[in-house]
C-alpha cells in the first residue's frame, strides 16, 4: 500500500517536472554542433578533413555539367555560385510563386530540372542530388537563416509547428518533448540537439556518408515507432519550414558533422 | 571516379616540413553486412593508400574493413625539391585513383 503510493507520488513529482519544463522560458537554441565532443566539431571545422566536403565538390561540378534536353548547366543561367547563390539557402525552404507549393533547396533543384533544363529530377537521396544541395547551402555558410514565415508561408508553417507539437508513435512523444525539453540530454549514443537542421545535407557518422534532413527526420520517426513519411514528403516540408523558423538568425553549417 | 579532396601547401621553403591531408570517397564496405534480403554485401574496400614526392615514396598504408567510409589521412614530409605529389588509392576490386598535385619549393 505505501509502495504503491510511493510510486503514485513519483509519478506526480515526473508530471510536475514536465510541466515546469513547459512552461519555462525558451532557453537558447543552438546549434547541434555545440554538443559534439571537440575531436568532431575540429573534424566539421576543418574543410580538409570534413568527409561533408567531398559532396560539395561534386555538386561543384555538377553545376558545370549541361544535362536533359535543353543541354543547359545549372551556370549556364545561374553564373557563378559563389555570387548568385549566396544567401539563397537561408531563405529555404520557400513557397514556389507559380505553383504555390512549398519547396526545399532539393525539390527546388528538381524543379529546375525538369522545367528548364528538361532533364529527369534527381533521386532524392541520390549522390548527385545530396552534391549539389550541399553545394547551394555551402554557398550561405555563416549566414544567418531567415525564412519567411508571412504570407503563402503561414499555413505551411502552422502545418509544421501542428506536427511539431503533435505526439506520435507507439512511444507517444512529440518532437518537442526532446528537442525543446530535454536537449543536451544524452539518448543512446549521442545529446539530444534543439532541431535546428542548420548543418543539413549533414555527413553523419552513423550512416557513414551525407544524407538529408528528410532522412534524419525518417529516423526520428522510426525511433519513436511511428508513421515514417517518404521522402520529400509535405508533411516534411512543413517540418523543415518550421525547423528553419526555429533556427531564425543562425548560421548555416553545411555541410555539418553529426554523429 | 571517385571524389577525393588533398590539400597542400603550392610553395614551400627548401627544409620546411609541410603537412599534407587527402580524403577520398569510398563506402569502405566491410563484407560482414546483410542486406535486407539476408544476402551478404560483397567486401569492398580501398586495400592501399601510397603517396610519392619527387617520385620517392613519402607514404604508404594498407588499409583493413575496419577502417571508416571516406578515408582520411593527414601526414608530415619534409619539402626538398620542386615536384609532383603523387596519391594513389587502390581498392580490392582493382580500381585505382590517382591524383597529381604540384609542390614549388623555393
Amino acid at each position: 500500500m505505501r509502495r504503491s503510493a510511493a510510486r503514485l507520488g513519483g509519478l506526480a513529482g515526473v508530471a510536475a517536472l514536465f510541466a515546469l519544463a513547459a512552461s519555462a522560458p525558451a532557453q537558447q537554441r543552438t546549434s547541434a554542433r555545440e554538443l559534439l565532443s571537440p575531436e568532431l566539431r575540429a573534424m566539421q571545422d576543418d574543410d580538409a578533413r570534413n568527409p561533408g566536403m567531398l559532396w560539395v565538390e561534386q555538386g561543384a561540378k555538377l553545376w558545370q555539367t549541361p544535362d536533359g534536353a535543353a543541354a543547359k548547366s545549372c551556370a549556364g543561367c545561374h553564373g557563378d555560385a559563389a555570387a548568385s547563390m549566396t544567401g539563397v539557402a537561408t531563405r529555404y525552404p520557400a513557397v514556389d510563386r507559380a505553383s504555390g507549393a512549398l519547396l526545399n533547396l532539393e525539390l527546388r533543384i528538381n524543379r529546375c530540372r525538369t522545367e528548364h533544363m528538361r532533364a529527369p529530377p534527381f533521386d532524392y537521396e541520390s549522390d548527385a542530388l545530396l552534391g549539389l544541395t550541399s553545394f547551394l547551402a555551402h554557398q550561405s555558410r555563416g549566414l544567418p537563416m531567415s525564412v519567411a514565415t508571412d504570407g503563402p508561408a503561414a499555413p505551411f508553417l502552422a502545418q509544421g509547428k501542428a506536427l511539431y507539437l503533435e505526439r506520435q508513435g507507439q512511444l507517444n512523444v512529440a518532437c518537442f518533448q526532446c528537442h525543446d525539453d530535454n536537449v543536451g540530454k544524452r539518448l543512446r549514443g549521442d545529446r539530444i540537439s534543439s532541431g535546428l537542421a542548420t548543418g543539413y545535407p549533414a555527413y553523419r557518422l552513423d550512416w557513414q556518408r551525407s544524407g538529408s534532413l528528410h532522412r534524419r527526420l525518417r529516423a526520428c520517426q522510426l525511433g519513436v515507432r511511428a508513421h515514417q513519411f517518404e521522402l520529400g514528403a509535405p508533411e516534411y516540408l512543413a517540418l523543415e519550414l518550421y525547423l528553419a523558423a526555429r533556427a531564425e538568425g543562425l548560421p548555416i553549417e553545411t555541410p555539418g558533422v553529426r554523429k | 571516379m571517385a571524389q577525393t579532396r588533398i590539400v597542400l601547401p603550392k610553395t614551400a621553403k627548401k627544409g620546411e616540413i609541410i603537412e599534407i591531408k587527402s580524403l577520398i570517397q569510398h563506402a569502405m564496405e566491410t563484407g560482414h553486412r546483410r542486406d535486407n534480403m539476408g544476402l551478404a554485401i560483397p567486401r569492398h574496400i580501398i586495400k592501399s593508400y601510397r603517396v610519392t614526392y619527387a617520385g620517392e615514396e613519402v607514404f604508404r598504408a594498407e588499409l583493413f574493413p575496419g577502417v571508416a567510409a571516406n578515408p582520411y589521412f593527414s601526414f608530415t614530409t619534409v619539402a626538398t625539391v620542386s615536384g609532383d605529389v603523387v596519391f594513389t588509392w587502390e581498392d580490392d576490386r582493382g580500381t585505382v585513383v590517382t591524383e597529381t598535385v604540384r609542390l614549388t619549393v623555393t
